[in-house]
C-alpha cells in the first residue's frame, strides 16, 4: 500500500531563473574573480592573458594587473604590432574592456585589424530574438517534449567556458568578426584629435604625454577601474594598448637626435603609468620602436621603469635570414627584464 | 632578513654599527632583495626606519616583507615606520629635492616622529638609531633631477642621518653600461660620487654569461672604511641566488648546482 504522497507540488515551472541547478562554485572571497584572470601559482596575483600562450609561458604565466609589458619594436615594426594585436583581441574574446592610443595610425584602424578567434565556444552575443507569437506552427517544433527542464537554457554554455579558459588561439590570415569585436568596449585616443599648444615654459614632461595620461585616468575613474572603488558592480580589466611610444609623431625627438631635448619626457610618463597602474585594475603593453633610439642609456631607464620588458628583433633584412640555425623562426625575442613585480625571486 | 647576508657583513640585529652610510649599486640585475633585506633587518633591531619607496607600491613591499616575517602595516601604525610611496605622491622634479629632504629629516629627527604619534598606552615608543633606505636613487635621475642635486641631496642626509643621528643610511642605485662617450649626466657619474663619500659598497651585477636558474648574480662587497676592532680592507665576491623567502650566498663555483 502506497501511502499517497501530499505536497509535492507541481514540478512544471519551478525555477524561474535561467539557473538550473542551486549548486554555486566556492569561490574564495579574498581573490577577485574577473573572466579571464587567473591567479599565478607564485604568489596569488591576477594574470591575464597576452593573447600568445607561449609569451605567457616565458612571463611565468601570464601578465600580472597593474604591470606594464614594454615590447621594443623590431625594424619594420611587424611584430611588435602583430603581439598588440594579439594582446587587444584576447581582451575582446575575455570581454575585458580595451583602450587604445595611437599616434601614427587611427586606434580604429589597429582595431580592424584583429586576429580572429579560433574556437567554438567564444561567446557571440546573438541578436535579440523578437518575441515569439503564440499562434506560430514554428512553436510546437521547437519546444522540448523530453527535456523539457532544460527549455529556457541558453543554447550554448557560454559564459562558463570563456571565463575559465586562459589563452587563446588566433587565425591571423582572418580578421576578427565585426560583431565580436562590437561587442567589447574600446576607448581610442588618436594623437592628431588632441591639438597641443606649444607652451616655452620648461616642463619634463610633453603635451601628449600628459593629455594620454589625463585622458587614461579619466576612463579609469569614470568606468570604475581604481581597486579602491565601490565594489556594486561586476569588476572588469582594462587591457590598454599604447603604439610606437617616444617616436617623433608623438612630438618627442628620442628617437631623432643625440641629445634630445626631451630627454625625460618618455621616463616621467612611464613613471605616471605606473602609479596609474598600481592604483586599478589594469594591464598595459607600450611599444617603442628602440631601434632609433641612440642613447643605451636611456633606453635602459625606460626599461627599468617597465615590470617586463621584450626586445624583439626580426630576421628580414638582417643577415641572419640566412643562418641556416634560424630557418625556422621569423625572429628572435630577447627578453631584456623578467618580470620582479610583486615576487622577490626574478 | 638574510642570516648568510648577516654573518657576511658582520651586522647582528642586536649589534651593528652606526653611521654607516651603504651604497648598493646593481647592473643589469635586479637588487631589491637587498633592500628587502635591509628593511627587515632595520625593523627586526628596532630601529626607526624611513623608508622611501619610489619604485613600487606599499603593497609590493608589504607583500615581500611578509614572506621575510616583517609586518610592515604593524610597524607603521606603531610609529616604527615612515614609509614614502613615491608613485602616490607627486614629485615635482624642476622644485629639486628640497621637500623630500625636509620630509627626511622630519620622520628621522625625534622618537617618534613629527607627528608625535603616541600609542594607546600613553607616552610614544622608543625606538633605536634612526635608518634611511631609499629604493631607487636612479628614478629621481630618470624625472629630470640633476646629478648634482641628487649627490647634495645624499649629502644632506648623511650628514644629518649619519652624522647628527647616529643612524645609518642605505641607497640603493641602478647603473647601466654606457658608452665610452657617454653624457654627463648619468648614473655611472653618481655612482662615483657616492662611492666617495660612503662606507660600505654593495656591487651586485648579473653575470656576464646572461640569465641561470641556479646562480642569479654576483656581489661584491667592498668596506670603505678600517673596521674600528677589525683590520680587514679586502673586498669580498660572492655569488647569490634569490629564493622565495631569502637569499643564499656562496663562493665564486662553489653553487649548489655544480657540486
Amino acid at each position: 500500500m502506497a501511502a499517497p504522497v501530499s505536497g509535492v507540488g507541481n514540478p512544471g515551472v519551478r525555477s524561474s531563473s535561467l539557473n538550473s541547478t542551486s549548486f554555486q562554485k566556492k569561490t574564495r572571497s579574498k581573490l577577485l574573480s574577473i573572466p579571464g584572470t587567473r591567479p599565478s601559482v607564485q604568489n596569488g596575483q591576477l594574470l591575464v592573458s597576452t593573447g600568445v600562450t607561449s609569451l605567457d609561458f616565458l612571463l611565468g604565466g601570464g601578465l600580472a594587473v597593474g604591470a606594464v609589458l614594454l615590447i621594443e619594436e623590431d625594424y619594420y615594426d611587424s611584430y611588435s604590432r602583430m603581439i598588440l594585436k594579439y594582446f587587444l583581441a584576447e581582451g575582446v574574446v575575455c570581454q575585458h574592456e580595451l583602450f587604445v592610443a595611437s599616434a601614427q595610425d587611427s586606434p580604429n584602424d589597429i582595431l580592424q585589424e584583429l586576429p580572429s578567434p579560433i574556437m567554438d565556444d567564444v561567446a557571440i552575443p546573438k541578436p535579440v530574438e523578437q518575441p515569439r507569437l503564440s499562434s506560430e506552427p514554428q512553436d510546437s517544433l521547437d519546444t522540448m517534449k523530453i527535456a523539457w527542464r532544460y527549455q529556457n537554457l541558453p543554447k550554448v554554455q557560454s559564459t562558463l567556458t570563456s571565463s575559465s579558459r586562459f589563452g587563446h588561439y588566433y587565425d591571423v590570415s582572418k580578421t576578427m568578426e565585426a560583431e565580436i569585436r562590437q561587442a567589447a568596449k574600446c576607448h581610442c585616443f588618436n594623437l592628431p584629435d588632441h591639438p597641443q599648444q606649444t607652451t616655452p615654459s620648461y616642463s619634463p614632461t610633453l603635451e601628449s604625454y600628459s593629455a594620454l595620461l589625463k585622458s587614461l585616468q579619466e576612463v579609469i575613474q569614470k568606468e570604475g577601474f581604481a581597486v579602491t572603488a565601490s565594489s556594486g558592480k561586476s569588476r572588469n580589466i582594462l587591457r590598454i594598448g599604447l603604439h610606437s611610444l617616444g617616436s617623433s609623431l608623438w612630438g618627442d625627438d628620442l628617437c631623432c637626435c643625440d641629445n634630445p631635448k626631451h630627454t625625460h619626457a618618455l621616463t616621467t610618463f612611464l613613471y605616471g603609468l605606473r602609479a596609474l597602474l598600481r592604483s586599478s585594475l589594469a594591464v598595459a603593453v607600450v611599444t617603442v620602436p628602440s631601434h632609433l633610439i641612440q642613447n643605451r642609456a636611456l633606453m635602459g631607464r625606460i626599461a627599468k621603469l617597465s615590470d617586463t620588458a621584450i626586445a624583439l628583433e626580426s630576421f628580414k633584412g638582417s643577415e641572419r635570414e640566412t643562418n641556416p640555425l634560424y630557418k625556422d623562426y621569423h625572429d628572435v625575442l630577447l627578453s631584456r627584464q623578467a618580470g620582479g613585480y610583486s615576487a622577490a625571486t626574478p | 632578513m638574510f642570516a648568510e647576508l648577516n654573518s657576511i657583513l658582520n651586522t647582528f640585529p642586536d649589534k651593528f654599527s652606526q653611521e654607516e652610510f651603504i651604497i648598493i649599486s646593481e647592473r643589469r640585475c635586479d637588487a631589491s632583495f637587498l633592500i628587502h633585506h635591509f628593511l627587515s633587518f632595520y625593523l627586526r633591531a628596532r630601529c626607526k626606519v624611513c623608508f622611501l619607496g619610489l619604485v613600487q607600491s606599499f603593497s609590493h613591499y608589504n607583500a615581500v616583507s611578509q614572506r621575510l616575517g616583517v609586518n610592515l602595516v604593524q610597524a607603521k601604525e606603531k610609529g616604527q615606520l615612515v614609509f614614502l610611496e613615491g608613485l602616490q605622491e607627486s614629485l615635482d622634479p624642476t622644485k629639486g629635492l628640497q621637500d623630500l629632504f625636509q620630509f627626511v629629516r622630519s620622520s628621522c629627527s625625534g622618537p617618534s616622529g613629527p607627528l608625535g604619534c603616541t600609542d594607546r598606552s600613553g607616552g610614544p615608543e622608543e625606538w633605536g638609531p634612526p635608518v634611511l633606505l631609499v629604493d631607487d636613487l636612479g628614478v629621481l635621475l630618470s624625472l629630470g633631477v640633476s646629478v648634482g642635486t641628487v649627490l647634495d641631496f645624499s649629502h644632506y642626509c648623511r650628514a644629518t642621518v649619519c652624522s647628527r643621528l647616529q643612524g645609518n643610511v642605505v641607497m640603493l642605485l641602478h647603473c647601466d653600461e654606457e658608452e665610452d662617450d657617454g653624457d654627463d649626466e648619468g648614473a655611472e657619474q653618481l655612482l662615483k660620487g657616492l662611492t666617495h663619500q660612503c662606507s660600505l659598497t654593495l656591487h651586485v651585477q648579473g653575470l656576464p654569461t646572461g640569465y641561470c636558474r641556479d646562480i642569479h648574480g654576483q656581489m661584491e662587497v667592498c668596506w670603505r672604511r678600517q673596521q674600528a676592532d677589525e683590520q680587514h680592507t679586502l673586498n669580498k665576491l660572492f655569488q647569490y641566488k634569490v629564493h622565495d623567502k631569502g637569499a643564499s650566498f656562496f663562493a665564486r663555483g662553489t653553487s649548489s648546482a655544480f657540486l
